[in-house]
């Protein structure tokens, strides 16, 4: 299990980094693509160009692997949706938690710092 | 010459769009958030304006990481609702009001501000959630014509909270000197706090959006003067979309008041706010 670094800035040097992956989770705002994607997820990362870390973070959803190889979440999150997960599933992944915790969390008026 | 009626902040959480398009505003999780901004709903339906110049960002959908504009203004006569993934939310799609964009433009690049400009341009939940919480029921037609206004906050740099409360003032004096009879509101969108990813995700800083909340009414220089990194460390890596209330803020005159403002923790991961301020005009 990645553990994740306090805050993703999405910069110039993680946008390069990322650019193959955030590219592919882009592209399934595209029905057609969402639905390529599901057909063969490998041959769809070796399209878009990942590199072979990239690829297993996607193909074993590895969603703090994805940010610390330079993806954005509000590409990632299409992703998500297309596995049927939500944003609290994601904090959960990125804190530690169950999505029902974090959610409760949230509900408890969120998680201060400092 | 056009005249800008009234301000609107507002969180744009798609969750929020989501529970009104799956008739959930009545659960128990909503009714709170919905219940506030009944008073500013019944205020704006009294005041309707022609033209809703909505500043927002784009989320991975008309903007990728292929070319990422500062400030860019929508110059188009329509714009689609975007599928983001999950297809296109079930409301109308948006009206532009391409001379008014024209204008804007015009003013604000001779003002010093170098606009990109989109002509295809679906817009996602960061401008139809703030239409939506303006108008729920919007029937077969929004209720007015669209300006949408972007503002890269996804990308890093961000730009500085001083330069979008300075193009919210041109934005203003540019508004103001369109020579057509309309009524014009402003709308700032994002925020409040709320941080998706990292170890800090689920991030909520009540005491900075309180403040927040505010003086972005009577002293929003002084939010204008923090660094984007005092915007990320206390309201979140995206929190920092509370910048775009500023651009908001600087269209307005100075003589405002505040119709209504409610805050409510939590919409999906987020602190969601609205905050309603009626333009009297220049003294």
């Amino acid at each position: 299990m990645t553990k994740a670094q306090d805050n993703y800035l999405l910069d110039l040097a993680a946008s390069r980094r990322g650019y193959a992956i955030n590219r592919l989770c882009g592209s399934l705002k595209d029905p057609e693509n969402r639905h390529r994607f599901s057909e063969d997820e490998a041959a769809y990362c070796d399209a878009y160009g990942l590199s072979p870390e990239q690829k297993r973070a996607i193909l074993e959803r590895d969603w703090t692997a994805m940010l610390d190889l330079g993806a954005s979440i509000f590409y990632t999150f299409k992703l998500a949706v297309l596995d049927g997960k939500s944003m609290q599933h994601l904090g959960g992944v990125f804190t530690g938690m169950s999505a029902e915790e974090f959610t409760a969390a949230m509900r408890s008026g969120g998680r201060r710092f400092g | 010459m056009a005249e800008i009626i009234w301000g609107l902040a507002t969180s744009h959480v798609p969750s929020i769009g989501a529970a009104m398009d799956h008739h959930k505003t009545t659960d128990p999780y909503w009714k709170p958030l919905f219940d506030g901004y009944e008073p500013a709903r019944a205020w704006m339906a009294a005041h309707r304006p022609d033209v809703a110049v909505i500043v927002y960002n784009d989320h991975a959908n008309a903007v990728d990481l292929d070319l990422v504009p500062t400030f860019g203004i929508g110059a188009a006569g329509s714009y689609d609702v975007a599928d983001e993934g999950w297809g296109p939310r079930p409301v109308p799609p948006v009206v532009g009001a391409p001379e008014l964009s024209a204008h804007l433009v015009g003013e604000l690049v001779d003002d010093g501000f170098d606009i990109a400009t989109f002509h295809r341009l679906d817009v996602d939940h960061g401008l139809t959630v703030p239409l939506s919480v303006y108008c729920p029921d919007p029937g077969e037609a929004w209720p007015c014509a669209v300006v949408p206004v972007l503002v890269n906050v996804i990308q890093y740099p961000q730009p500085t909270a001083a330069r979008c409360h300075a193009l919210g003032k041109a934005i203003g004096r540019a508004i103001r000197s369109f020579p057509q009879d309309l009524k014009v509101a402003v709308f700032g969108t994002g925020g409040m706090s709320h941080q998706l990813a990292g170890a800090r995700a689920g991030l909520i800083n009540s005491e900075f959006d309180r403040m927040f909340l505010q003086a972005i009414e009577s002293e929003p220089e002084k939010l204008a003067a923090l660094t984007r990194e005092e915007y990320i460390r206390e309201a979140g890596t995206e929190g920092i979309e509370l910048i775009m209330w500023l651009v908001m803020r600087g269209a307005l005159s100075d003589r405002i008041t505040r119709v209504h403002d409610t805050y409510h923790v939590p919409a999906s991961n987020t602190a969601a706010a609205l905050a309603l301020f009626e333009d009297l005009g220049e003294a």
